[in-house]
């Protein structure tokens, strides 16, 4: 099967700055594909280009077999996308919100009625229909924003940061709708800053930095490829002092943070053994995660 | 280019306005009643009459012509630009098969609706007090105020799509709407500026519109008629697309 989104050698420059700098990208249809990166880099760019908004200095971009930006209206009608900013109309019901998006997509109003008790089953907001946006929860709103992205009965749908700013709750909820939709056969480009969310719901995932793809792969083999199975991370005022001297015997590689000591190690017992006898030192032993391959890869200074 | 698409965007703006339609129709009409009934009563009985009519029937196709040209440029610069800036309705429906064109074509005609509807309010008050010389004469305002809408609406367009802030609107009322009023024919004839002046009315449209509306509610037909429409339709377009410029610019890059 041909995919979904293909991006190829993708340019897109904003003065000095390259924001997208080679950038490759292929969406199996049917999966859900994980861009992760820090602030700034490229990943919002990269969706604005893959929905043909903007246009790219160089590359090509393929859409559900539109060539992008001239055949962009077209890929867009099989197309939902979920925004950063809650861009939900403020004067408007629940009900109203979806009835007025579907018209842009040229749907009459009785084939949006037709959907619209399954829509809002989805998204949680059975007898919600006629509540105003304001009266809704931040959790409500991001998951009418999903709704709003299904009302095409899209192939693809585009999502960006759906979780920010949500109690674990709300987000346990847009997890469970996503993954019916994954079920359902949809096709998900997610971005997002949650890597536990990505290790979850993603089949696949990129990490870019700098414009570029630093390292793809599903979760456990990116976890694999890149640090070792445990973590050990120990807490304690003299923890930096203890790294210096013993760290290395113990551990493959070993990483300062202020006062925490990150040690990576695929043999974690004797490190443990050595720790238990030291009890002004805290640890926590647990296995590596995506967010360990994302800081090791990306680095652990601030961007902004 | 030309086809429907930008009606679902219309017909947004108009499922709002239904939900306020009384009190933003009663807005509509309040602050340009006021100025003809206040200005044509109050200071039209210390005035001789102008061109053979009383004060306040001159008054009235002015009135019309700001009533229309406010209401359109408000439509396009606060209530576009909350939607453009701060609720991004139009980043929204970017993500849809509707292109920028369709987006700003919706908001266009819609603020040339919504100063259509403030127009004929005006309208329907002149013919209720009889100003006009001849019933089926002053029919021929509304062509006038459909063109002075889209002229306005263009214009307000262009000025939201550069603006950084509500506050940045102050600068086009400063130096653009209000010499427009005074300046432009509401309040009296062009004609009575000294020359200097009325070279510089004639660049504005609002003396185009009220040049075409006057002669109308007066009871004959305007002269250089294509010529004013001209002007009107020509300040419009280029407002629109200066407005797709620099939107481009603003959303899509």
């Amino acid at each position: 099967m041909p995919a979904t989104l293909s991006l190829k050698d993708l340019h897109k420059r904003y003065g000095e700055v390259e924001v997208v700098a080679g950038l490759n990208l292929e969406l199996a249809p049917g999966t859900c594909h994980g861009l992760l990166g820090p602030n700034g880099a490229g990943k919002t760019t990269t969706l604005r280009l893959a929905l043909g908004l903007i246009e790219a200095d160089a590359g090509s971009i393929e859409l559900l077999g539109h060539a992008l930006p001239g055949e962009a209206s077209a890929a867009r009608t099989r197309v939902g996308v979920v925004p950063q900013a809650d861009s939900l109309d403020p004067d408007f019901t629940v009900r109203e919100n979806l009835l007025v998006f579907g018209r842009y997509f040229g749907l009459a109003r009785r084939e949006i009625e037709a959907q619209l008790p399954a829509l809002l089953e989805f998204a949680g907001l059975a007898g919600k229909a006629d509540t105003r946006i304001e009266a809704l929860s931040g959790g409500m709103k991001r998951r009418l924003a999903l709704a709003r992205a299904l009302v095409n009965d899209p192939d693809v749908i585009f999502l960006d940061e759906p979780t920010t700013g949500l109690d674990p709750q709300a987000r346990h909820l847009i997890w469970q709708g996503l993954r019916r939709l994954t079920a359902q056969g949809k096709t998900l480009l997610l971005t997002t800053h949650f890597m536990e969310e990505a290790e979850r719901l993603c089949d696949r995932i990129s990490i870019i930095d700098h414009g570029r793809l630093i390292a793809e792969g599903a979760p456990r083999e990116l976890i694999a490829a890149h640090v070792e199975a445990h973590v050990v991370e120990i807490d304690g005022e003299d923890a930096t002092t203890w790294c210096d001297k013993l760290a290395e015997r113990y551990c493959r590689r070993c990483e300062r943070v202020g006062e925490t000591l990150f040690c990576y190690t695929a043999e974690p017992q004797a490190l443990i053994a050595a720790l238990e006898g030291m009890p002004h030192l805290r640890y926590l032993h647990r296995p590596a995660n995506l967010e360990d391959v994302f800081l090791k890869l990306t680095g652990r200074d601030l961007r902004d | 280019m030309l086809n429907l698409r930008f009606l679902p965007v219309w017909q947004r703006n108009f499922l709002v306005w239904k939900k306020l339609a009384i009190p933003s129709l009663l807005g509509n009409l309040a602050d340009p009643m006021l100025y003809m009934l206040g200005l044509g009563y109050g200071l039209g009985r210390l005035l001789p009459d102008i061109g053979g009519v009383p004060y306040l029937n001159f008054l009235a196709a002015g009135t019309v012509c700001y009533s229309v040209m406010n209401s359109a440029t408000f439509e396009t610069l606060y209530s576009a630009f909350s939607r453009m800036h701060v609720q991004k309705t139009w980043a929204a429906i970017l993500n849809t098969p509707l292109g920028l064109h369709d987006v700003l074509l919706g908001e266009w005609i819609w603020a040339a609706s919504k100063s259509l509807l403030s127009g004929i309010a005006i309208l329907i008050v002149i013919w209720g007090l009889g100003l006009q010389a001849d019933f089926f004469m002053s029919l021929g305002l509304l062509p006038v105020i459909v063109l002075t809408g889209l002229c306005f609406a263009g214009l307000g367009l262009a000025i939201n799509a550069i603006s950084p802030n509500y506050d940045f609107f102050l600068y086009y009322f400063t130096l653009a709407i209000t010499p427009m009023v005074l300046l432009g024919g509401v309040f009296y004839p062009p004609s009575e500026l000294p020359d200097w002046l009325k070279v510089a009315a004639d660049w504005l449209p609002l003396t185009h519109a009220i040049a075409l509306a006057r002669p109308l509610v007066l009871g004959h037909l305007p002269h250089d008629m294509l010529w004013h429409a001209f002007i009107l339709a020509a300040y419009g377009v280029a407002g629109f697309w200066a407005a797709f410029v620099f939107t481009r610019r603003r959303l899509l890059r």
